[in-house]
């Protein structure tokens, strides 16, 4: 019996370390191998060789990017991935992210732009390479409108607030907060409909979020509409994938001068946030007024 | 039907895009699960085989399994594969090698189980009978087993279907991924709508279980 249990322990102590040592070894060949392999990202000559783009957006997260009733994909981040494939001359391949993986994404070169609602981050800058912005954004926080919370001092011990795994939101509130307890989710249906259900409650996220969510659902407020810093929102591409970079910046900066974004939120944001937020929301050519 | 926000999968081709959904489910689990049976036979023998090392990777295997959430899998042989190797693997590819991963270690262990649990002398009165030892397998020993395979692999073959929806993290557009879509899409106009959509991928789902689950039951009457 006595060796039955010692070779149990020695499988388990196997186990995990084999287990322990993967993980680490996806980690640190990650941080190495972005400038010696070939395979991590395609240049811009690649992709307009090949005559396709893979392009990652949210495919559940309107008026941003999501799937209409015909089964294609629409939205702000959709109209500008539009135009990149028009100004390319090449065909569009979305491909359906989560807040969790986009980096993963670009890391491994499976799509060649992130155009997710991508907020920068001194963090996330170090992983991927972030073109010219084309939004403004800061975090809200959104809560039934018969239990308001107008500052984050009122959410009481036993509270859990909303957040999606991987977002601003998240990041910001376990390193300033870390005394409130969080309930992460995946997904951002998810999120959504455990808010409805006071599974939390409040909902922080993205201020555009939540503002959407108030003006749209009948019974919340958003109690904080602006929380820590302004941040922008840009297209991401792999590190060090400069030609495409820096395409990207030059052709935000040629359509910023025809108002292109404008024309992006009156296309897509009007009906959501209406015309009050529009120079608000809106960057031109990557400058932030 | 107004207030369950049903009426929304009949806007454009939204059902038509739920059911090729549950199709990439449905596909991904039969692959996997025909895949993870006969795999599952192999290494349920060899898990009873008396041979130290082969007993000893196959624990670590089947440790392996289970410690690791499926969403990590997916994961490492997706993202990781290609950091690591290069490998340009599809997602569906990633997700059936995952789920093939998975069920080819709990399978096993249930076969091990089954097998196991027969008791020896069924093995000696077969052999005093002078059955030879395939006649004691395919006659005695693999009848029983089967018998006391079935309810526990249907439990594994619908977790398996069930959790097809972690691939969405990888992703793979199926039908739970639509349903989110679909409710997205249509959130100002019918905020409801994640009820009644909800509700039509549960009976998606049952639909599919739940067949398996019959054809379990009345194939353990025939065979009891």
């Amino acid at each position: 019996m006595k060796n039955n249990w010692l070779k149990k322990l020695l499988a388990t102590v196997a186990t995990v370390a084999l287990a322990g040592s993967f993980l680490v070894g996806c980690d640190s060949a990650g941080g190495s191998t972005d400038n010696t392999s070939g395979v991590k990202y395609r240049t811009l000559d690649e992709i307009k060789a090949s005559g396709k783009i893979n392009i990652g957006v949210f495919s559940d997260k309107s008026p941003f990017g999501y799937v209409d009733e015909n089964g294609k994909y629409a939205g702000y981040d959709v109209y500008f991935a539009e135009k990149i494939g028009e100004d390319l001359g090449v065909e569009i391949n979305y491909v359906s992210t989560e807040a969790a993986n986009r980096i993963e994404y670009l890391q491994t070169g499976k799509v060649d732009i992130i155009l997710a609602n991508f907020t920068v981050t001194p963090e996330r800058a170090e992983e991927v390479d972030f073109a010219l912005p084309y939004m403004n954004v800061a975090l809200g926080v959104v809560s039934p409108s018969d239990a308001v919370i107008t500052s984050l001092d009122e959410i009481g011990a036993d509270d859990e607030v909303i957040v999606i795994s991987g977002t601003t939101a998240e990041t910001y509130l376990t390193k300033n907060y870390p005394n409130i307890k969080l309930q992460k989710y995946d997904a951002y249906a998810q999120a959504k409909t455990a808010f409805e259900n006071r599974n939390g409650v409040a909902w922080a996220n993205d201020n555009t979020e939540v503002i959407a969510f108030a003006i749209e659902n009948e019974g919340y407020t958003v109690g904080i509409p602006s929380l820590g810093d302004q941040d922008t929102i840009a297209p991401a591409v792999t590190k060090g994938n400069e030609t495409l970079l820096k395409w990207l910046n030059d052709e935000i900066v040629a359509i910023g001068a025809d108002n292109f974004f404008h024309a992006d939120y009156e296309a897509t944001l009007l009906d959501t946030y209406g015309s009050d937020y529009e120079d608000e929301l809106v960057v031109e050519s990557g400058i932030v007024k | 039907m107004q207030s369950l926000g049903i009426d929304v999968l009949f806007k454009g081709t939204n059902m038509l895009r739920l059911l090729q959904g549950l199709w990439v489910s449905v596909a991904i689990s039969l692959i996997s699960v025909a895949f993870s049976i006969v795999l599952g036979f192999i290494v349920g023998v060899l898990m009873t085989s008396e041979n130290k090392i082969i007993k000893a990777i196959l624990r670590v295997y089947l440790e392996i399994v289970r410690i690791m959430p499926q969403m990590v899998l997916l994961f490492i042989v997706y993202f990781g594969t290609t950091r690591v190797f290069g490998w340009n693997l599809s997602a569906e590819v990633s997700a059936i090698i995952v789920f093939i991963f998975w069920g080819t270690a709990e399978m096993g262990d249930l076969v091990r189980g089954s097998l196991k649990s027969i008791p020896v002398i069924q093995y000696e009165s077969a052999k005093a009978l002078g059955l030879n030892n395939f006649q004691v397998y395919f006659h005695i020993i693999v009848p029983q087993t089967i018998r006391r395979l079935i309810p526990l692999s249907i439990n594994l073959i619908t977790r398996m279907v069930k959790t097809t929806s972690l691939v969405m993290m990888i992703g793979i557009v199926e039908v739970l991924k639509v349903a989110q879509q679909i409710i997205e899409a249509n959130r100002k106009a019918s905020p409801n709508a994640a009820f009644g959509v909800f509700l039509v991928v549960f009976i998606l789902y049952f639909l599919i279980c739940w067949p398996v689950s019959r054809l379990a039951k009345i194939l353990e009457k025939r065979w009891a």
